[in-house]
This record gives C-alpha cells, structure tokens and sequence, in this order.
C-alpha cells in the first residue's frame, strides 16, 4: 500500500470506476466504519460485498466499487487504512490485473409462448436454471458484470423478471509465489 | 476461581496499570458499579464535573498540558451523548483521551431501555477507535488496547463502552505487557523508504533561496524534544518560521526567526511569506482551510515538503512534492543529521534577501490598532495579561471567537504545551473546562482561560467544579455583549445587519462569581486594567475578571473566506474585491 500513499496523484485526472478490496478483522461494527466513511465524506459506493474469508484468522474480506477521479479513490484509500481493524486497502485496478465476477439470480415470469426463447438465451448465456420445491423458473448467471448487464437486458426483451445481484467480487490476477 | 475479580475492578485496575491519575466524569445508572470501585481505592483521584461535556474537555486540556492520556468516564445515553462534541473537539485536535461510558445490560440491548444509545453507534465517526465489551474476560485488554490507539501515531480519542451486567460480572485481569496488539491496529512509518525521501527533502531546503518553515500542531503532540529538534534545524538552516494556531510555541515567540502564527488572522508577513517562498517545509500541519484560502493560490511557486504521521493529509487538499509520512521528532532528527552529515550550506545571500523582503512586510505592523480614550481595547487587555504573567508559568486557555484570535495574536508563548484552543472543531464552551484539566494536571501553575461573554456561558456550570476542587483557575473575559467574530462576519458579509448576535441580559460576572463563593473582578476602564489583573493572579482562589472592552472592535488582519494569503485585510476601510467577497460568503 505504500506505494500509492507516496506517489503524487496524477494532475489531471478523469473519473473512473475502482475496485477496492478491503482485509477487515471480522469484529463487531467494522463494516459500519468501513460504509460510515464513505457516506461521511461523500464518497460513492456503487456495490459492495462482504464474507469472511479465512475461518482461523477471522479476516473479512469487503469489495467496494467506487467511481471518482485518481485523486478522490487514493484519499478513499487513505482514509480506509487509518481504520484501525483494517489490514489492507487494494485498488485492483491500479494493480492491473484482476479478474472480477458477480451472480445474479433473475425470476423469470415464463409462458408457453416465449419459454422457447428464454431458454435459447439462457443457454447463448451460459445461465443455469436452479431447481426449486415450487419449480418456478429462476437461473443464476454469473460473470463479467458486463456480461450480467448484456443478459439482463436481453431478458428483459423477451419477459418479466425479478433480479437480485450480487455486484462485482475481484481478485489480483498477478502472479504469486505459491508458498506465500 | 480465586484471581477473579469484578468488571468494575477491571477497568480501576487497568487505568492503574496505565499510569491514570485522574479521572474527570460524572455518575449516573450504568456506572454505579465503577463509581462503587472508584469510592473503595485512593490512587485514581476522579474530579467530578457538572455536566459531561465539561469532563472531556477537562480531559482534554489536562492531556494538552500534561502530554499524558485524559480520562472521561460517564453513564450511557444522554451521558454518553453529551461527551460527543468534546470527542469530535479531541478527534480534529489528536488530543488522546480515553472514554468511558456505562450501557445497559446487555440483555436490554436494542430494547430502548432507560438511558440506553446506541454509543458506539454515535461516537465511530468521532473516535479513533471504539468498543462495546461483551466480555468480561477481554475488559483488560481492550483498555491496555485502547490507551495504546489513543497515543499511537496521529492521537485521539477511543471510546469503551461496557455494558451493566459486564461491570458486575467476575473475570480475570491481564497485565498491559502480556497483551499483543496486532501491527495492522498500530501506526508504524516504514524507516527504509523515509529515509530517501529525508534525504531529498534536505537537499530541496539546502538549495531554497526562499524557504519557509510551517510548523504545526503535530510538532507538539510529537513530545516536547520535537520542539527542540525543530528549533534547532530552523536554527541551522536560518530559515523564517510561522506557526498554525495549533503549533503556537513549537518555536518560541521572541525567537528571531519567528513570524508568528500565519492563516485567516495570522500574521501579514507569515502569509506574505508563504505566498511568495519558494521551498515551504510543513512539519505536522494540515493544510486546513483557516490556514491556507483559496487553494488555487496558494503558495503558488514554491516545492513544498509535508511531514505528517497521518498519510490521509498527504495530497489531501494541496499536492506536495516530497511526503514524508512519520513522527515529528524521529524525521527531523534525521534530517538534523543528514543536513550535518553532508555539509549543507544554504545560500546566505539568497537568504539576506529574503529577509530583507520579509523585513518590509513586517514594517506594515499588521496587529496595530488604535488605542486612544479610556475604554479598554480587547487587544490592550491581552497585552497587558501578557506583559503581567510573562514571568509566571502561565497556561493560557481559549474559547472561540474574536477573543480566541487575539490571544493568539497578542499573547507570546515561548514554549510548547501551553496554550490550549479548540482548532478544528471551534467549540465555544471548550476553555474553561480545559482551563480545570489543565489546573488539575498543573496545580502550582497560572491558568488563564481567555474568554469572551458569550463562549464562557456554554459551560459556566463548571464554576461549581472549579471550587468545589479549590482549583484557582482565572477567567479573563473580554466582554463586549456580543458574539464578537458573529458579528464581525454579519458586519463584513451580511450588511451589518447584526441577526441575533447581541448577547441581550447577561449575567452580573461580578455577583456570578460570587455566588459560587468565588472572586469576581471587573475593569471598565484602562485605568483599572493593570489593578485587576493583578488582583486576579493574587487570588488564591477561582476568579472571573470582567473586562468591558469596546464592543465592535473587529480582528484583524484578515483573509475573508475565498481570499488568498496575499490578499489580507489590514482593517475595515480596505475595501474587499466585491466579487470574491461574493464567492467567500458561502464558505466558513
């Protein structure tokens, strides 16, 4: 993290959207200091995933998309170190390379007249029906968030549907030394 | 089980362990249990307030003047809710403190029981840190933890939260060294990397032709030696210095190099200065907006260097050229050696002229004021304080206002740690409480709370505690029966209309006083000036001099609000750019 702290931020700079992951003890309340600062300093926060990521060690992982010039993301940044349950801030898309992905669960309101459709674009999408005790139709789909957009939409051509999403979840994608 | 002992012995024993003195707070329901601890032990001395407010900002003036950590301990709900201000006042000021605040059980959690809040819920963004225990077993070392985050890095407060039933429970005590604090909680500078940057920093001072020193509170919460190390590198360097309102003393007044305090009413040559250097070398300031106006001219031409323990105020609102993120003492000694070890030479010509421009500057007398007739001048009033307790060991304490601004105007502080003013949050109410901690951490020394009539009425209660505790704290009020700094802005940027700034019915100070079986005083003349201050520093008692100053004196120099530092304001006749006074209003 030192590395963004000490570099000056660029002098101009155009908004951009910005992953951020966060290492958080998993105590009670670290997320509220975590969502408090945003709102505190009028930052945005356009999704936001927690889970606890390593059961012995009682680390919590939270991934925030935020949008905001290089400036605003490195105080962001800055400001999330100075909570004292945080371990580590991570701008993934500073570090390159990162591959993210989210679900999305979309009730799909299914009829005789376009049930042949739906389920061409359901396999086009690689979305997979989840079997349910009322055996309606709900498929989860998951990806690129680009590719959840592209699928929702088209969806949305052909009939009505409920959705819930996870938002975005990333990882650094640079290559480590197995042993760490 | 035998080495069990209760909640409540918990926390008396851990603040003991802490090294805790004193402890300023106010019982109530869900603190009966530590107040019942508190009464059976002798060591920890506990100064009752008579509102909780009061007790933070005791605690914060006794840990501005002391250096030590200041206690609070208060009940849940409105107890707890009272002491908010005062942890916000010791959150934007890293003052440490250490609160405590009684809940209810834990079983009427969420159930908006009697006198139940959502403490930790209400203090997380004023706190550096807080905790609700659950737990009687972790009490002892969620406060070694605490006291350890209050002090650690940038200081502030850390609020502990505990729960009735948690006080009375049984559970063991472990001792402040078998507690292993996790690094990630801590602040700790990475040594390697300041190291280059020291070095790059030094180099930029040694070349500067206009270098200026902007010094700021971080240099006092860095420990007195910080001080000495600063004024010894300034010395070596021969460079000109000014101050924040916060770093008051870092450098002493009669110092040759100091320009005095700099910003909104600082001083015409301290900003004239920082407008023009070339090299400005911030150590443990922030870049706040009282300090420096409109940020897009700002110090338009210089490299600037910023030492801070807290890396958000890096690049925050001004962009630096070379960071260097770390304690105060540590990174200036470095750079006292490196300057030593590579022989750095700064040019003195360059310098002989720079002086000689800042010379000029100073021959605008910027704090001239006309004092003609009889009637006391606010500024003459704290003159003379000052010429009177100069050879005292003084502690001086403010409110905010105008009063606030011509004490740091007016009264020369020649050391650091004593002077003690609300900076960033501006709390009126805040100086006579910090005025009692102060008392209480210093009791042979002169306390002088600073005060205007309208900031000392938001926590005159507190006269109860000053005598009930014999602590002979003086409030010098420079009455002119308005909020004066109100009024001053309403005067400037609102038409002189005067929108509910008169403080109409005031109390008698004199008889107010009295009635706390306290001294009241009162000057209304310049005649009578020099008598009652020194009236009021023999008293062996709590005083309140009452001094009727004139009543639309405005402070100045000033730069208004959306101003820059070369465009001050010397007195009301200059008259302001009609447009930029336009843009300044909606600012604070």
């Amino acid at each position: 993290m030192n590395k963004s702290v000490y570099a000056s931020p660029d002098q101009v700079s155009e908004t951009k959207r910005h992953i951020l992951t966060v290492l958080v003890d998993n105590e009670p309340g670290v997320l509220a200091r975590v969502i408090g600062m945003f709102s505190g300093r009028g930052y945005n926060i356009d999704s936001l995933n927690v889970a606890e990521v390593s059961n012995d060690e009682n680390i919590s992982r939270i991934t925030i998309v935020t949008h905001g010039t290089s400036e605003v993301v490195s105080q962001i940044e800055k400001q999330l170190l100075r909570i004292v349950p945080v371990h580590s801030v991570t701008n993934l898309d500073q570090e390159g390379n990162s591959v993210e992905a989210e679900v999305a669960l979309v009730y799909i309101y299914i009829s005789e007249t376009n049930k042949k459709k739906v389920y061409q674009l359901c396999d086009l999408y690689r979305a997979r029906k989840i079997e349910n005790e009322n055996n309606t139709t709900i498929f989860e789909i998951a990806g690129a968030s680009e590719r959840v957009n592209r699928f929702i939409k088209e969806i949305n051509e052909i009939t009505k549907v409920e959705i819930v999403r996870s938002g975005p979840v990333a990882i650094s994608s640079i290559q480590k030394n197995e042993e760490e | 089980m035998n080495n069990e002992i209760t909640g409540a012995e918990i926390v008396l024993k851990s603040l003991a362990e802490q090294g805790v003195e004193v402890v300023f707070g106010y019982p109530g329901g869900a603190v009966l249990p530590i107040y019942d601890t508190l009464f059976k032990q002798n060591s920890i001395k506990h100064v009752l307030v008579r509102q909780e407010g009061g007790a933070i900002h005791a605690a914060e003036g006794y840990a501005r003047s002391t250096g030590k950590t200041g206690v609070v301990l208060v009940t849940s709900g409105p107890g707890a809710t009272n002491v908010v201000t005062g942890l916000t006042d010791a959150m934007m000021d890293s003052v440490p403190i250490v609160c405590i605040t009684g809940q209810v059980p834990q079983h009427l959690i969420g159930s908006d029981a009697f006198q139940e809040c959502d403490t930790t819920g209400i203090t997380r963004p004023c706190t550096k840190h807080n905790y609700l225990v659950k737990d009687v077993n972790k009490l002892s070392s969620v406060f070694h933890e605490a006291f350890t985050i209050a002090q650690n890095g940038r200081p502030g407060p850390v609020l502990i939260d505990i729960p009735k039933d948690v006080q009375f429970a049984s559970g063991t005590y472990e001792e402040k060294n078998k507690i292993i604090i996790p690094s990630h909680r801590l602040f700790e500078p990475s040594p390697d990397f300041e190291k280059n940057k020291i070095e790059e920093a030094v180099e930029l001072i040694s070349k500067a032709k206009k270098p200026i020193f902007y010094i700021g509170g971080g240099c006092i919460n860095s420990g007195p030696k910080a001080s000495k190390l600063v004024r010894e590198f300034i010395n070596m360097v021969g460079s000109p210095v000014t101050m924040t309102l916060m770093g008051l003393g870092v450098v002493g007044s009669s110092d040759k190099n100091s320009l005095g305090m700099l910003g909104m009413h600082g001083m015409y040559e301290a900003n004239m200065a920082m407008h023009e250097c070339d090299v400005m070398i911030n150590i443990g300031a922030r870049f706040d907006d009282r300090v420096t106006g409109r940020l897009d001219a700002f110090s338009p031409n210089s490299k600037k260097i910023h030492i801070d323990i807290d890396e958000s105020n890096i690049n925050k609102t001004i962009n630096v050229d070379v960071p260097i993120i770390g304690d105060v003492k540590q990174v200036v000694e470095k750079m006292i050696t490196v300057w030593k070890e590579k022989k750095f030479q700064i040019d003195d010509k360059a310098l002989k002229l720079w002086w000689d421009k800042i010379n000029k500057w100073k021959q605008v007398d910027c704090l001239n004021y006309n004092n003609e007739g009889k009637q006391i001048k606010p500024q003459y009033a704290v003159q003379r304080l000052y010429e009177l307790t100069k050879n005292t060991k003084t502690f001086i304490t403010t409110e905010v206002g105008q009063h606030q601004m011509w004490a740091a105007q007016f009264y020369k502080f020649e050391e650091p740690n004593r002077w003690l003013t609300s900076g960033g949050l501006g709390t009126m109410g805040y100086g006579f409480p910090a005025a009692i901690g102060a008392q209480v951490g210093h009791p042979d020394a002169l306390v002088v709370d600073i005060a205007g009539d309208a900031s000392i009425l938001m926590n005159i209660q507190e006269m109860s505690t000053a005598v009930q505790y014999r602590l002979p704290v003086k409030i010098f009020i420079l009455n002119n029966e308005y909020m004066g700094m109100v009024r001053q802005w309403q005067e400037l940027l609102h038409g002189g209309r005067y929108s509910e700034s008169y403080t109409d019915s005031l109390p008698d100070f004199v008889k107010l006083a009295e009635s706390y079986k306290a001294v009241g005083l009162r000057a209304k003349t310049t005649d009578e000036l020099d008598d009652v201050i020194t009236q009021m520093i023999e008293t062996k008692n709590t005083v309140i001099a009452d001094i009727w100053v004139t009543k639309e004196e405005n402070c100045f120099p000033m730069i208004q609000s959306g101003s820059a530092h070369n465009e001050m304001m010397l007195s009301k006749d200059q008259k302001q750019d009609k447009k930029s006074a336009e843009k300044g209003k909606i600012l604070v």
